[in-house]
């Protein structure tokens, strides 16, 4: 019993850190269909700048909201000075930008912050929290918290305000949103920085946990990328659900079966889910204009 | 217009090969995996042997001569590796080659550089690598069979019988896995338990908590590198296990005080080189000047803290200027002949014997078992 | 004489191929040529899945990884020789391709992105753990292909290099045909049409699960041999084969030439390729200014360089 209830509880601590990076892809693939693969690089940002700052001195929570509107803030440079340029251009070469834009931040970081691993306190120590004989630490709950009031902020903001509507329906006929009013040009902007928002505050609270460097981003990217696509790409109940998922079949399969295979085990679940769901779990369905 | 473009392209390499090319100076060649999975090996690496050519070229050089240092990244790619030693041997025309991070790039690396008859040392553990002997490839790290001795060593002088695994899946992690499932039968210990984790993995409870179940179990090895064994020993405090945790050279470098944190850290064991315990060594060590000049040097220049891997270059680089010095010549075949003639000559790794059956030189005696107690080092009697 | 597009293609390949040489300063050049003639080998591939047929894959190392192995492997175990080694490394990623598409080739865009991915991190995995078999992360080495030693007995003395250097141009030379008579049989415009719309395909006649599943199939046999010939042409092989970046680089490739071309593919393989030889000059701000040559070129020149060029070229005529 203590035994199943440590797996969860590997799961669910891994699980909410690929949900917290599989949120941060939502807002810039609902805008835009675009999916982000220099999201990783904002939740490595988030980690390595919240470092540098505390490194120089400052509070670690004021380090922290620094990195957070640090990278918010490179989301708008890179929405104006690479997206925003690219109008237009096909969706495969907009993904080859954004590849382009994470090896350009991840080599940036590495002139400027070095090739070291770093790591910063947890927020309320690191005493674990026992519960039927299984442990958890605290720094995991506050991931869990982090992406369960992340995913409620982008709930609200996609179905209760107009600015949601207006990042919905510039997804849907980028044209007619503009014909109705929407400024397109600032949803855009709006989405990027904060899908980077969200990444940064993905790294702030699982560096404790996860450790930083300047290439941690790649690896984060991917398993977000495949939890969102798990729950459906877009939808906030979907980047939850399916990194939570995620994280709690890769444990229960280091569990039971092999560690060896458990990313295996991972990667086949989300093949099956496709072949029953091809939208994932929660997905969107669209139909094809001719 | 589509062959002038290649034409461009062609005549901007060949420009920048002829750069490099012009000169008439000792010229060494290294390929390294200063970025990538591997980074954590080459970065310390490529930082020592960038210094050291420094700080040999401002005390006049080798022979009189200047030494010119041609050093590629390979980001851990074996195919790049063996591109970039084509490079070095073809086109920078270089005398000798260091590097290979990893054994995967050693082996494309060391392929290329018996075929164009280079000596070549290796900075990689695998004990492939040097056995069966080949002419021109060398390597100074103890091999990772090695560290497992060691470590199973100590182990049976704790009359520990049985022990869990959890060993990362990187190149470092599983090679040094398969080498200590080898020897462990020679030192009447058996594995009880066997788990894995990814090197990028954020926890790694579930394999721990299995190892923790299995009935028996009186140790824990983890090899590994980079962040993966602090998270092991974080998460071995978080569920409170008692037994004795050994890790690997991968991580011996303060740095893994640092990110484990001292109190997790605290009792964990590792063989590890005179390099990590500056202070403990006797006056009249052979090692210790060696030891103190390269710390020193590095952390004064890069301000962070040495590593093992590190001291694996610095221990390459003394060999091969070492054998340019008595060879007395720059001569690819001399070098070779007169590094394999290297004797009692004290790295920061151990001393080195080399012979025509020994491309290696170390004995067990290099390493040193260590315990971190209260955030340092201490040596195991 | 009119040259249709399709023989222009060949022409400049086989001029690059044969020409090149003269210019080489040293036998690392050859180096360099025959690494971008294997990638473009399998970035070909991409080209009929991607460009023609419009179908994402972010997987087509695992096919490269399963050529590449075949290679080390089937020597050692099953006494076959190399290059038959790589013909059963092209079936077994065929029969793979055709069974793993079947269901998944459903999928679009994103969605075919990440089940593909999975595929190509399977197949990594298994050459990483199962080492026993494979070496694991460490590799293995790889037998000589062995037509060096004949050549050389018939009288043409080769540089390892040059052998490798003209042999991959060859294979080249002869993937890019196949593709270009593909492009113009009925498959082709069945493929060109499902890209424009699968329903209006559909409407037309065309079977669409069934051509779709004929490009993936073929995608992964040209994938699968350019792997076979990195292992050749290495003499040792890693799992880096079926990476994840390995994928990635084959699809970047394609796009930053211009996905739609063989030509163009193979334009963007060799930008791609040379840049990191040519950024070891700039050290430490090398993946910076990488990651700044994609974007740019993406910004400026979306539809890829050649293409891009191209119409300039055209423009400026005019």
């Amino acid at each position: 019993m203590s035994e199943l209830l440590q797996f969860l509880f590997s799961g669910v601590t891994v699980g909410a850190v690929y949900a917290l990076v599989a949120l941060g892809f939502t807002i810039i693939y609902n805008a835009s269909d675009v999916v982000n693969f220099a999201q990783g690089e904002f939740v490595m940002l988030g980690g390595m700048l919240t470092f540098a700052g505390s490194a120089a001195g400052l509070p670690l929570l004021l380090a922290a909201v620094i990195a957070i509107l640090a990278t918010a803030a490179m989301g708008v440079l890179m929405n104006k000075l690479a997206i925003e340029p690219a109008r237009g251009a096909p969706v495969v070469s907009l993904i080859i930008i954004t590849i382009g834009a994470s090896i350009f931040i991840r080599g940036g970081t590495q002139l400027i912050f070095g090739k070291q691993i770093h790591t910063y306190p947890s927020i309320s120590g690191d005493t674990p929290i026992r519960i039927m004989g299984a442990t958890i630490l605290p720094q995991s709950l506050w991931v869990i918290l982090g992406a369960v009031l992340v995913f409620i902020g982008l709930w609200l903001f996609f179905t209760r305000t107009l600015l949601g509507r207006a990042v919905l329906a510039t997804s849907n006929n980028r044209l007619a949103a503009q014909l109705v009013g929407i400024n397109t040009n600032f949803v855009m902007t709006l989405s990027f920085a904060l899908s980077a928002g969200i990444g940064a505050l993905a790294g702030v609270l699982i560096s404790p946990i996860t450790m930083t460097s300047y290439d941690v981003g790649l690896a984060l990217a991917l398993k977000g990328f495949a939890a969102a696509m798990l729950g459906g790409m877009g939808n906030p109940k979907g980047a939850l659900v399916g990194g939570l998922l995620l994280g709690l079949m890769e444990a229960l399969t280091a569990g039971y079966l092999s560690s060896q295979y458990k990313d295996a085990a991972a990667f086949i679940i989300i093949l099956a889910v496709l072949f029953f769901l091809p939208q994932g779990l929660f997905g969107r369905k669209s139909t094809e204009r001719v | 217009m589509k062959t002038t473009l290649t034409t461009t392209a062609l005549s901007t390499l060949l420009a920048l090969g002829l750069a490099s090319a012009a000169s008439a100076e000792i010229r060494i060649g290294a390929t390294l995996s200063a970025t990538g999975p591997a980074a954590f090996l080459g970065d310390p690496e490529a930082k020592t042997l960038e210094m050291l050519v420094e700080e040999a070229n401002a005390a006049g050089g080798l022979n009189g001569e200047e030494i010119a240092l041609v050093l590629y990244d390979d980001g851990g790619d074996p195919n790049k590796a063996r591109t970039f030693a084509t490079r070095l041997v073809e086109d920078d025309e270089v005398v000798a080659i260091i590097g290979g991070s990893t054994t995967g790039t050693t082996m494309s690396i060391a392929s290329v550089a018996e075929d164009a008859e280079i000596p070549f040392i290796s900075l990689a553990g695998a004990i492939e690598i040097i056995d069966p002997v080949r002419p021109f490839t060398f390597k100074t790290p103890h091999t990772d069979r090695m560290a497992c001795e060691k470590i199973f060593e100590d182990m049976q002088k704790r009359q520990i019988t049985t022990i869990g695994m959890i060993s990362g899946t990187d190149g470092f992690g599983a090679s040094m896995q398969a080498q200590c499932k080898d020897v462990v039968g020679d030192y009447g210990i058996t594995i009880a338990a066997d788990e894995t984790y990814n090197p990028t993995d954020a926890d790694m409870t579930a394999q721990l908590t299995k190892i923790k179940n299995t009935a028996g179990v009186q140790a824990v090895l983890n090899p590994g590198f980079g962040q993966g064994p602090s998270i092991v020993t974080r998460n071995y405090k978080q569920l409170a296990i008692e037994l004795p945790l050994y890790q690997s050279h991968g991580v011996a470098s303060d740095g893994f005080i640092e990110l484990a944190g001292a109190d997790a850290a605290n009792g964990v064991r590792l063989p590890g080189t005179a390099l990590l315990v500056p202070g403990l060594l006797a006056a009249d060590d052979a090692q210790k000047p060696v030891v103190d000049a390269y710390k020193t040097a590095f952390e004064g220049k890069y301000s962070t803290p040495v590593s093992t891997f590190g001291g694996y270059a610095n221990d390459a680089w003394l060999i091969l200027s070492n054998a340019i010095t008595t060879a007395g010549e720059a001569d690819p075949a001399a070098i070779r002949d007169a590094i394999e003639a290297t004797t009692g000559l004290a790295g920061t790794t151990g001393i080195y014997n080399m012979s025509a059956e020994n491309h290696l030189g170390l004995d067990l005696s290099a390493f040193r078992m260590l315990e971190i107690k209260d955030g340092g080092w201490t040596l195991v009697e | 004489m009119k040259l249709s597009s399709k023989h222009v293609t060949l022409l400049v390949l086989l001029a690059l191929v044969a020409i090149s040489p003269m210019l080489f300063p040293s036998g690392y050049y050859y180096r360099v040529g025959a690494l971008i003639f294997v990638n473009a080998f399998a970035v070909t591939g991409i080209v009929i899945l991607t460009g023609y047929a419009g179908q994402i894959s972010l997987g087509h190392a695992g096919f490269a990884g399963i050529g590449a192995y075949a290679c080390a492997l089937a020597p050692v175990h099953l006494g076959l020789h190399p290059a038959l080694a790589a013909v059963l490394g092209a079936l077994i990623s065929a029969v793979l391709a055709w069974l793993v598409g079947r269901p998944i080739l459903r999928l679009k865009g994103y969605y075919l992105g990440v089940a593909t991915l999975g595929f190509g991190i399977l197949v990594s995995m298994v050459l990483n753990n199962e080492r026993q078999l494979t070496g694991g992360p460490d590799g293995m080495e790889v037998p000589d292909l062995g037509l060096r030693g004949v050549l050389k007995d018939w009288g043409l003395d080769l540089s390892n290099g040059q052998f490798w250097y003209f042999f991959s141009g060859i294979c080249l030379l002869i993937g890019a045909w196949l593709a270009l008579n593909l492009y113009h049989s009925p498959t082709g415009r069945a493929l060109r049409a499902l890209h424009g719309s699968e329903i209006a395909a559909r409407v037309v006649g065309v079977d669409v699960a069934r051509e779709k599943l004929k490009a993936f199939v073929i995608s992964a046999v040209y994938a699968s041999v350019s792997g076979s010939l990195l292992a050749l042409q290495n003499k040792f092989i890693t799992p880096d084969v079926a990476g994840f970046m390995h994928s990635i680089e084959m699809v970047t490739m394609a796009v930053l030439g211009g996905v739609g071309s063989v030509l163009g593919a193979v334009f963007g393989t060799a930008v791609l390729t040379l840049l990191p030889q040519v950024l070891t000059a700039f050290g430490e701000y090398e993946q910076l200014i990488l990651g700044l040559v994609m974007m740019l070129v993406m910004i400026f020149l979306p539809a890829g360089l050649l293409p891009s060029i191209l119409r300039k070229l055209r423009g400026a005529e005019a």
